[in-house]
Parts: structure tokens; C-alpha cells; sequence
């Protein structure tokens, strides 16, 4: 009888063998953490640059004061579902915050924003649908289109003539059809055209759905993501949202104007059958919605961080993947190269993720840094300065160690 | 309906899969795409979009994961071309 696990042979090796050249990239432990900047880790105090905590709110005192009111009030947990015992008046309160912040009639709150993305494809879409997905999609959509039982067609990254050219082809055959896109990717940091997707979606009549995880709370004159960003929140059936990067807590959210969308309540399994939401969660992310809905300040520090850090590093000589964004993918010629980078970051006291293939568009190595407006000037300053050493390190050309290859389950396939 | 042509696309594939062949060995009907050119799951999502443009279909990623050797390919663009015919 061969063993279970034999199927993971090649990546335990590899995994393996990365540990025995040092840290785990992918076992990081915060083991305490002060600020949503800073934390220990390996028992040294740590700027967190490769976090999803864009504006800093993890820390925000008044969301922090509504999370635990409500932990008081109404428990640690609901222990049921949304379809039985675990539908409290919060989280219906949080619904009606998300539907008016999104300025859509309907919302729905999920437990996680992973399952946010898979009970809306998988409640939108079924075996006689077809769904377009952007070749760069995160997991959860890929997830998502695979469990709906849809057929996929993966369309080029970013590229609405692609999409218009794969929806021609399939007219005529009766089907609805399903396009799925990011406001904002969280490996490279680019921006998808939404404007174009929408024009090419209304011209084949299909249905968009944005996902706005990286985008919430960033882009949008009133923070809406994306779709706002580019003057077209209207004409966007679908979006789909998390709670755990800009709003700083755990869940997420699907939101329409579509008449029927309610039926998703008794029809969407991953809405149906898991336990909501924490009390204390659903508390926190009401009011961090109103934080990012009648304040743009923290915005307005975020981007201005996001300018000085890519500025700075472009100067360095490093080659960043996307336009300005709060995420900036450094790029590095290798594995090893990204490795020894991220590896040496650490040690000088700065995280950052590291991103590599088949985990990575195209292959690419990658240092993913995120940039939060809490980040202070000092902060920023020693960010730089730490990969101003490791820009000199790398241009001297020193030998690097035993390269150690890298594997992560991959993002797509 | 179009009378696709095995052949015909079975060359045409071979051509782009060229690209992919490092060790210069002979590409047959029968060469397997991870084994015997080592094109992993990132570079397979950039073959298929390769043949998706050069006979315009789409091939959606559910017939995909059942495809192990040149022939496997060969069979799903004749039967991509027939359902667009």
C-alpha cells in the first residue's frame, strides 16, 4: 500500500531542503506583536513590511473598543450558522453597512474572505454557465470556478481584447457568462482596466464580478475599490470583498444590486453550512467601515507611503512588477537570489513575503513588500535603508549559498 | 462541418511545443508535456493560451487537467474546432 502523503514527495523535499538552509519563509511566527508595523520575530523586534494591513486599523482603538463590547455582549461565538441559531442582529447590522458603503442593494457576509469568493462563484455559476476568469487569479477563484462545475476559460492577464475575443466565440450558445477580475493582484500589485472589462461585459452581455480584496479601503474616492477608482461602481454586477486586509479583522462579503440575489441566503453552501462570524469580528469591521468611509486621511497616507517607498527602491536599481501601489513586488533573477534577499531582510530586523514559483505569475521570484499608512517615516527610512544594503550586497556580486529550491503549492493550478 | 485535420494540427502543435523542447528530443504523438519536456503548470497555462490564439478557440481548464501527451492535446483542439464549426 503506498502512503497518502507520497503525492507531496518532491515539495516535502524541497521544503526540506529550504529548512536546512535557514528560516521557513513560510512559517514566519509573530511572536508578539505591538503595533500593526511591528512585531518579534525569531526573539527580534521586526518591521512588518508584507503585511495586508493597509491602513493600520488592526490597532484602531475604537475598533478595538466595539470588538470587545461586543465579545461581552454577545459572546465569543455564535456556534451555528446563518441559516440556524448564528444569525445575530449585528451581523445583519453589518450587511446593511456593507450594502450602503458599496452602494448596492444587497450584501452578504461570509466567514472568511476565502469563502466569500468560492459561495459567490460557486451560488453564481453552475454546470450549464461558463465562467472567464483572468489568468492571475487568486486561488479562491480558482477554487471557486472548479467546485461550481462551470466551464472555465482562463482569459490573458489584463487584457480586455482577450476577453473580447473569447466571449465573441462563445455567443450563440445560450449560456450565461461569468467574468471574473481583481481590482488589485496581490502577488504583482497591478491594477486590472475595469472600465474596459466593463465596456467588453455590456457589449457580449455578460455578467462581472470584482473581486476588491486588495482594493477595498485603497482605491475609490470613498474607498470602494477598484470599480470606484475608475468611475464605474455602477455598471459592476458583482463584487466580492474581504474583511481581513484594509477593515483588519477575519470574513468577507458579496454584494449586488441584482433583484434575486437573496436567493444566495438558502442556495449558497459556503453561506449555509459554517459558523458565523465571531460577535467581536462583526463588531470590529462595522466600524472600521465607517473609519474608511468618512475619513480619507488614512488613504491619503497610504498612498503617500506607497509613493516614497517605490520611489526609493526604483532608485536602488530594483525592478518593480507593477505601477505604484500598496503592494510592490520587488523582482530578483532567481529563487535562490529572492531567498537570500528575504533571508537577510529578516536577519536585519525587516519582513517582507517572499514569492516564488508556481506559486508566482510567470515564474517570477519575487519580495512582495506591502506598505501600510500606519508605517512611520523612521519605519519607511530603515525599510529602505535595509534594502539599500541588500541592492549593494547583490551588485558586489556576492556568492550566494547552496541554493535551496523553493516550492509553494501554487496559486492557480 | 469542418474535416479537422489530426495531422495537420498535430503539426502545428508540434511547431509551438518546439519552444518548450530544451533537450532537442523528437517530439511524437506520444511525448508526455511533464515528463519528457518538463513544462510544469506555469508554462502549460502559457502553452494552452499559445494554441487557444493560434487555431482561435477556447480550451477551458477543465479539459486540461486530463492532458498528459501530445496526442491528449491534438484531440482536444480537432474537438474544439468541431464544436466551433
Amino acid at each position: 500500500m503506498t502512503d497518502i502523503f507520497d503525492k507531496y514527495g518532491d515539495i516535502a523535499v524541497r521544503h526540506d531542503q529550504l529548512l536546512d538552509a535557514g528560516a521557513d519563509p513560510f512559517g514566519v511566527c509573530l511572536e508578539e506583536v505591538y503595533s500593526p508595523t511591528e512585531a518579534m520575530v525569531n526573539g527580534r523586534r521586526t518591521i512588518l513590511a508584507g503585511t495586508n494591513n493597509y491602513l493600520g486599523i488592526t490597532f484602531d482603538p475604537a475598533c478595538i473598543e466595539a470588538a470587545a463590547q461586543a465579545i461581552r455582549k454577545h459572546g465569543t461565538g455564535t456556534t451555528g450558522s446563518r441559516i440556524a441559531n448564528g444569525t445575530y442582529s449585528n451581523h445583519r447590522q453589518l450587511e446593511d453597512e456593507l450594502a450602503s458603503f458599496m452602494n448596492c442593494r444587497h450584501a452578504l457576509g461570509f466567514p472568511t474572505g476565502y469563502q466569500a469568493n468560492l459561495g459567490m462563484l460557486v451560488g453564481l455559476a453552475g454546470p450549464k454557465d461558463v465562467m472567464l476568469i483572468d489568468a492571475d487569479s487568486h486561488a479562491s477563484i480558482y477554487d471557486g470556478a472548479r467546485l461550481s462545475g462551470a466551464t472555465i476559460v482562463r482569459f490573458r492577464h489584463n487584457d480586455p481584447a482577450d476577453l473580447d475575443r473569447r466571449l465573441r466565440r462563445l455567443e450563440g450558445e445560450g449560456k450565461s457568462h461569468l467574468v471574473v477580475v481583481e481590482g488589485i493582484y496581490s502577488m504583482l500589485g497591478d491594477r486590472a482596466p475595469i472600465a474596459e472589462f466593463a465596456e467588453v461585459k455590456n457589449k457580449h452581455g455578460a455578467y462581472l464580478l470584482v473581486d476588491e480584496a486588495h482594493s477595498l479601503g485603497v482605491l475609490g474616492d470613498t474607498g470602494r475599490g477598484a470599480a470606484e477608482a475608475e468611475g464605474v461602481a455602477d455598471q459592476v454586477d458583482f463584487y466580492v470583498g474581504t474583511f481581513s486586509k484594509s477593515l483588519g479583522s477575519v470574513g468577507g462579503f458579496g454584494a449586488s444590486n441584482h433583484p434575486r440575489f437573496e436567493v444566495l441566503r438558502y442556495c449558497s453552501r459556503q453561506y449555509m453550512y459554517t459558523a458565523s462570524s465571531a460577535p467581536s469580528n462583526v463588531a470590529s469591521v462595522i466600524t472600521a467601515i465607517r473609519q474608511i468611509r468618512n475619513d480619507s486621511t488614512l488613504r491619503e497616507r497610504l498612498w503617500r507611503n506607497a509613493e516614497e517607498v517605490y520611489q526609493r527602491l526604483l532608485a536602488q536599481g530594483f525592478k518593480i512588477c507593477a505601477p505604484t501601489s500598496p503592494i510592490i513586488a520587488v523582482q530578483l533573477p532567481d529563487i535562490e537570489t529572492a531567498y537570500y534577499a528575504w533571508s537577510r531582510l529578516l536577519e536585519a530586523g525587516v519582513y517582507v513575503n517572499l514569492a516564488v514559483p508556481p506559486g508566482t505569475p510567470h515564474g517570477e521570484s519575487l519580495l512582495r513588500c506591502s506598505v501600510s499608512a500606519a508605517h512611520t517615516e523612521a519605519q519607511i527610512n530603515e525599510i529602505c535603508r535595509r534594502f539599500e544594503d541588500i541592492a549593494q550586497e547583490l551588485a558586489s556580486q556576492m556568492p550566494v549559498q547552496e541554493p535551496a529550491p523553493v516550492m509553494m503549492a501554487q496559486a492557480g493550478d | 462541418m469542418v474535416e479537422a485535420d489530426h495531422q495537420a494540427t498535430f503539426e502545428s502543435i508540434r511547431n509551438i511545443l518546439e519552444v518548450y523542447n530544451a533537450e532537442g528530443i523528437e517530439i511524437t504523438t506520444s511525448t508526455r508535456l511533464m515528463s519528457d519536456l518538463n513544462i510544469d503548470s506555469v508554462a502549460a497555462m502559457d502553452l494552452i493560451m499559445e494554441i487557444e490564439d493560434r487555431f482561435e478557440i477556447d480550451i477551458p481548464v477543465n479539459m486540461v487537467s486530463d492532458v498528459e501527451t501530445t496526442q491528449d492535446l491534438v484531440r482536444i483542439v480537432v474537438a474544439r474546432l468541431e464544436n466551433r464549426a
